[in-house]
């Protein structure tokens, strides 16, 4: 690990102001640390900001819920509000990493979370990602748990986060604080797709703070549900995910929000899919026409064609588990062997 | 065509000093001052510099507990915490588990059960479950408790509490791998201290 | 040969080192903390084959804290005259794998050494690399004997034409991937050198083989080398023999001047530990309508490095479980640019009887014959190729209980029909079997003036509750209770001792034991029982009863169940009920036993649903080398799973009646899974791991 100084934060202003060069912000460290230690992440200056006091969940006046950058995943798992209103977000949390991560991770480190590719992890190779210009042996090499959604020539990865899947197909805010004044940067949209610039995974600019995520009131969202595929039944990133919430009236569905996770440098919102199905009956037929039209949009590589057919059964289950359970308000059936 | 990586691609120009700090860190209920390296973990602190070596390397990277530590209480990665970044939070390790000298009932259950053969992640899936049993009763949900797993089984929902089953435990443990395969005995040792 | 009346062995004993683990006092080898101490860590080539032109090392030895940076152009000589050249490290410029050690560098601190490691500069000159196996290379061969002595090909009768003229054939490959051992506790070795010569705490297997190992490559008599061991975190076959860190570390020592701690990190592990051989094996099975084998032929080929040969056993296990009257196995190997493969929990067994147990059911399919029945069918009455009759042989037995305890009675073999939700749902059989061997080890047995005993034995306790079950047959043995016992093990400077390998630990550490024990109780009958206050000591070589004894043909056998359910959505397979049933001789203690069968199925299920190195083949590395990438077993994958075992009574094996138990229960597991996936979803995978891409298409 390279040397650096280490300064610790007490609140916004003075986190901002360290935040400047060559620094990083520290939260959880289930990410950073173990980059630094493989030698990724190189920071001359890391500022922690685990003392910040943005470590609260609070209801917003329209309804919403305004999620401090510094909440733990357990915290933010074990909320009550969160619990009721948005169970696909919970189920997403206590889906990813174990307990002891998710007692470390923060909400703004899971939305920063960097790719858990194999070249962009081992700095003796090449990764565009990483060091810009040096190519990206994954095309050709190993991508079996990489992109089949809007990658491009310079990079295949994928964003590992299962917080953030749902974050995307709620369209939730993120709160940024710079040197510059404060913004907010909506989901989907605050991840980027790699283009010829994989280096960037976000929109945020050197000396950025992730300050909070709001979440828009969404009430329909208590009906709502992640489903996680992986191959090891803990404790493992996700081959694919789905996070969806449905509202369905009369057997027609009004409104839904679905987003996909392991299948692109972002978490992916199914935009085509929503299209597809507001207005449209609430049956399998139409669930498997959405997914279809979702995903007739990927380009998969030879060695993970079998997202395609993957993404799209989960989908399809998903929905299809969201309408026909009426016990679903707070807790998804996971399926006995997820 | 790719270029060689070389090693500056991943590394500033020359090579910065070693920066140091002087704290104090709290562990098992003992003050101990300590000059650390800003990049020295929990893990080599306790284990290189306080000959507490409970606490195991088994990945050095946050992928098998077997460093697991308790920091006010909950369960964490050692090898991914930076000491510096813990001078005023309390540290327990395994050997801060036993009471005046008497193991605690999760030590006990262990050996009972054999909850364990090489003993390497043993200390981890001792802390983690001091941590797991806590966090279970203050109410947290697991993908278990979130998702019905078994036919039949009734999703709790958000004001049920349901029992520590061993689905629940097998999910709750499983960030503690054990190449040995002592699973089924830690699920056991658990459920017998577990309230 | 008698077995002995023992009434402490046979009890279901707590560890008796439980206490120092459940507390974190157990001290393993990077533990150690000897004065003025340094840290090392190695550099490893980051290409797969050429040369070394340069290593900068002027530059890292401008970090503060760095001490030395050692490569082939200043490291101190060794003298690896015939033995393994592995342990040659720093010795040359020449690459043959991607991981190996090219530099280590030493630090006061382990961040600066770290740090240093990472950005020392190497210069290669690369050359093009293969690292790939596949059927038809160029370069495969036939070594002269496979792991460790077997004849690397057997045939009898003419199973061509039997296969020709066969009712039902079955002709399938199969392939098992390379996979790590990745014990726990990563390897670790503190060396520390004075006027007397060198001291290493190392986390082996095997004390004795290691000094034996380290001795002449640093030009020291055995005596002075002294290895220290304790407690090991796991090894299943990696800590067996001595891998090149444990001369790096002891030439980093020397050439500082200094005791230096190494412990090879999880990443490096996948390079420079050993790892089991990937293989594709065809089986071709002919047999009559009633399912009775006319021909076996079992063919294996497999990859080690240009650095040294390790030719598995694939098809060993092949020669003697079923009877055929016509029947070839044969193995191939190619030297390829890749890390040198070694021993792994059953060698030979675990992948070979992935294969030949998968094909028996393909063939109970073919033939519409229970698969356990077709099993019992096909039971030889002697070894069929060596014509010995067994010692003892309780498949059978195996089977048939572990049919009525997991309720195989009525179980419908038609595939993909059992749907649970959106599950679907099968059971798999297969059959389980490791070899019986016994090694020439010493021991001795003191009486001390209190009353107690100490007996010693460079034995090794990775886990197995070696140092539990020694001590229980030492205590039978002096006729004392188990509280007055002591057993020191894990110390080269106890009379020498074989690995904890092959199965083989019990057998051997204990029948020298016994004899130890024996001869100290002669002694002391002789004195009516009267210990002087210096004590008294017996001790004990086996080595010509080992040499002596009748050559049966001897294995442990076992019949392993499973219940699957995989994911119609998704493909993901899960194993909801696992079930060994074991004959090894007599069990020692069933608490520590039931725990490492059932570690050893618990082995079999992560290899058989999860585990997978991935060669890189543009870069010639493991690249998934990590646990978040290389997948084992955790909790949530591990849920109703037994051992058991039934009673056998096998006088000729040793003074304990014991079978190994370190390995059996990982063989047949993978087998068993993959036959219960295709009960459930009618998709046979032939190629492990099973992993839900296999799945997801055909399932559907």
């Amino acid at each position: 690990m390279r040397p650096f100084a280490y300064q610790r934060a007490t609140d916004v202003p003075s986190a901002v102001a360290a935040g400047t060069g060559q620094a990083m912000y520290l939260g959880g460290g289930t990410n950073l640390v173990d980059l630094m230690r493989l030698g990724v992440a190189t920071p001359e200056v890391l500022v922690d900001v685990t003392r910040v006091p943005f470590d609260t969940i609070e209801e917003t006046p329209g309804g919403g819920l305004l999620i401090g950058a510094g909440v733990r995943n357990s915290d933010l798992a074990a909320h009550p509000l969160v619990l009721r209103n948005y169970p696909m977000l919970a189920q997403a949390v206590v889906a990813g990493g174990s307990g002891q991560i998710r007692n470390m991770a923060t909400v703004a480190g899971n939305l920063l979370q960097r790719t858990r590719c194999s070249y962009f992890q081992d700095i003796t190779k090449p990764c565009n990602k990483r060091v810009p210009g040096s190519g990206c042996p994954a095309r050709e090499g190993d991508h079996r748990n990489l992109a089949i959604l809007g990658h491009s020539e310079a990079c295949v990865a994928t964003h590992p986060s299962d917080m953030a899947v749902p974050l995307a197909a709620l369209g939730a805010v993120v709160n940024v604080e710079s040197s510059g004044g404060p913004r907010a940067i909506p989901m989907p949209g605050f991840h980027r797709l790699p283009g010829d610039a994989p280096e960037r995974d976000t929109l945020l600019r050197p000396g950025d703070l992730v300050t909070a995520v709001e979440l828009p009131a969404l009430p329909f969202a208590a009906r709502s549900r992640y489903r996680k595929v992986r191959d090891r039944a803990s404790f493992a990133f996700a081959v694919v995910s789905v996070a969806a919430a449905l509202d369905v009236a009369d057997g027609v569905v009004r409104d839904c929000r679905i987003a996909l996770g392991g299948v692109a440098h972002v978490p992916w919102r199914a935009e085509r899919a929503e299209a597809a199905l507001r207005g449209a009956p609430a049956t399998a037929e139409e669930f498997a026409r959405a997914a279809e039209a979702e995903l007739a949009q990927a380009s998969p590589l030879p060695r993970n064609a079998f997202k395609v057919p993957l993404a799209r059964n989960v989908l399809v289950r998903t929905l299809l588990d969201l309408t026909a359970r009426e016990d679903l308000t707070a807790a998804g059936d996971t399926g006995e062997t997820s | 065509m790719r270029g060689p990586v070389r090693s500056e691609d991943n590394n500033g120009p020359g090579f910065p000093a070693p920066v140091t700090a002087d704290i104090r860190l709290s562990v098992n209920g003992d003050e101990h001052p300590v000059t650390v390296d800003t990049r020295e973990t929990l893990l080599d602190t306790l284990r290189e510099h306080l000959g507490l070596t409970g606490a195991k390397k088994g990945c050095d990277h946050g992928q098998c507990g077997a460093c697991t530590v308790l920091v006010d209480g909950r369960r964490a990665k050692a090898c991914l915490t930076l000491t510096v970044t813990v001078d005023d939070r309390e540290i327990t390790t395994v050997e801060g588990l036993a009471r005046d000298g008497v193991p605690h009932p999760l030590q006990a259950a262990f050996v009972e059960q054999d909850a364990f053969q090489c003993g390497y992640c043993t200390p981890g899936q001792l802390c983690s479950a001091v941590g797991m049993l806590a966090e279970f009763a203050a109410g947290w949900p697991s993908s278990v408790t979130l998702g019905a797993v078994s036919p039949g089984a009734v999703a709790p929902g958000v004001e049920g509490r349901p029992p520590l089953c061993d689905d629940e435990i097998r999910e709750r443990m499983s960030g503690n791998l054990c190449r040995c395969g002592a699973y089924p005995n830690i699920v056991a040792a658990i459920r017998q201290v577990a309230p | 040969m008698t077995t002995v009346a023992m009434p402490n062995v046979g009890s279901a004993l707590d560890r008796v080192d439980a206490l120092e683990k459940v507390t974190g006092r157990a001290r393993y080898a990077y533990e150690n903390f000897p004065a003025d101490l340094a840290y090392a860590v190695p550099v490893q080539a980051t290409i797969a084959k050429g040369e070394i032109s340069a290593v900068d090392v002027d530059a890292v030895l401008q970090l503060p804290g760095v001490i030395a940076a050692i490569w082939h152009a200043n490291a101190p000589r060794l003298a690896p005259r015939n033995g393994d050249p592995e342990l040659a490290v720093l010795q040359s410029s020449r690459v043959a794998y991607r991981g190996q050690y090219v530099a280590v560098v030493v630090a006061e601190t382990l961040e600066s050494a770290s740090e240093a490691a990472r950005v020392l500069r190497v210069r290669y000159d690369a050359d093009e690399h293969d690292v790939e196996l596949r059927p038809g290379h160029p370069g495969l061969y036939r070594p002269d004997h496979v792991n460790p002595y077997f004849p690397t090909d057997t045939e009898q009768g003419d199973p061509d034409a039997a296969l020709a003229a066969a009712r039902v054939v079955v002709d399938a490959t199969y392939s098992t991937p390379a996979e790590h051992n990745n014990p726990m506790e990563p390897h670790a070795t503190v060396a520390v050198w004075d006027a007397e010569g060198l001291t290493v705490y190392d986390s082996t297997q095997g004390a004795s083989n290691i000094r034996d190992t380290l001795a002449p490559l640093f030009g020291l008599p055995p005596g002075s080398v002294r290895v220290i061991s304790p407690h090991v975190g796991g090894g299943f076959g990696a800590k067996a023999r001595a891998h090149p860190h444990v001369a790096l570390a002891a030439l980093a020592a020397k050439q500082v001047g200094r005791p230096v701690k190494l412990a090879v990190t999880r990443q490096q592990m996948f390079a420079v530990t050993g790892y089991r051989t990937p293989t594709i094996q065809r089986v071709r099975l002919g047999a009559d309508a009633d399912g009775r084998l006319t021909a076996i032929v079992h063919e294996a080929i497999e990859q080690s490095s240009t650095v040294s040969e390790f030719a598995e056993q694939t098809a060993v296990p092949t020669r003697m479980m079923y009877a055929a009257p016509n029947r070839r196995t044969t193995h191939r190997l190619v030297r390829l640019d890749v890390p040198t493969p070694s021993w792994m929990r059953a060698p030979g067994e675990a992948p070979g009887m992935y294969a030949l147990e998968s094909a028996m059911d393909e063939l109970a399919i073919a033939c519409r014959i229970d698969p356990i029945e077709l099993r019992i069918r096909n039971e030889p009455d002697v070894d069929p190729e060596s014509g010995r009759p067994f010692s003892s042989r309780n498949l059978v037995a195996c089977l048939r209980e572990g049919a009525r305890r997991f309720g195989w009675a009525g179980r419908d073999p038609e595939p993909g029909i059992r749907r649970e939700g959106g599950l679907l749902v099968g059971t798999g059989v297969a059959a389980s079997v490791f070899p019986v061997y016994r090694m020439p080890s010493q021991a001795t047995a003191r009486a001390e003036p209190d009353g107690g005993f100490t007996v010693r034995i460079a034995a090794a306790d990775i886990g197995t509750g070696a140092r539990t079950v020694l001590t229980q047959i030492a205590a039978d043995a002096l006729d004392a209770p188990m509280d007055r016992v002591r057993v020191e093990i894990g110390d080269s400077a106890l009379p020498p001792a074989w690995v904890a390998g092959g199965s083989a630990g019990t057998a051997s550490w204990g029948t020298a034991v016994v004899r130890a024990c024996e001869a100290l109780m002669d002694v002391l009958h002789g004195r009516a029982g009267d210990v002087p206050p210096e004590g008294l000591e017996a001790s004990a070589d086996t080595t010509q009863e080992v040499r002596a004894q009748r050559r049966f043909a001897q294995h442990a056998f076992g019949a392993q169940f499973a219940e699957v359910a995989v994911d119609m959505d998704t493909g993901e397979a899960r194993v909801r009920r696992l079930l060994g049933v074991f004959a090894a001789g007599r069990i020692l203690n069933p608490k520590t036993a039931r725990s490492q069968l059932i570690g050893g199925m618990t082995m079999g299920l992560s290899m058989a649903l999860l585990e997978e190195s991935v060669m890189d083949q543009e870069f010639g590395d493991y690249l998934n080398h990590d646990f978040a990438q290389y997948h084992i077993a955790a909790s949530a994958d591990v849920r109703d799973i037994d051992a058991v075992w039934i009673e056998e009574d096998d006088p000729g094996l040793n003074p304990m009646g014991s079978k190994g138990i370190g390995e059996i229960g990982i063989v047949g597991t993978a087998a068993a899974i993959a036959n219960a996936v295709h009960h459930a979803t009618g998709v046979r995978v032939r190629d492990l791991p099973i992993r839900l891409d296999k799945l997801v298409h055909g399932v559907i």
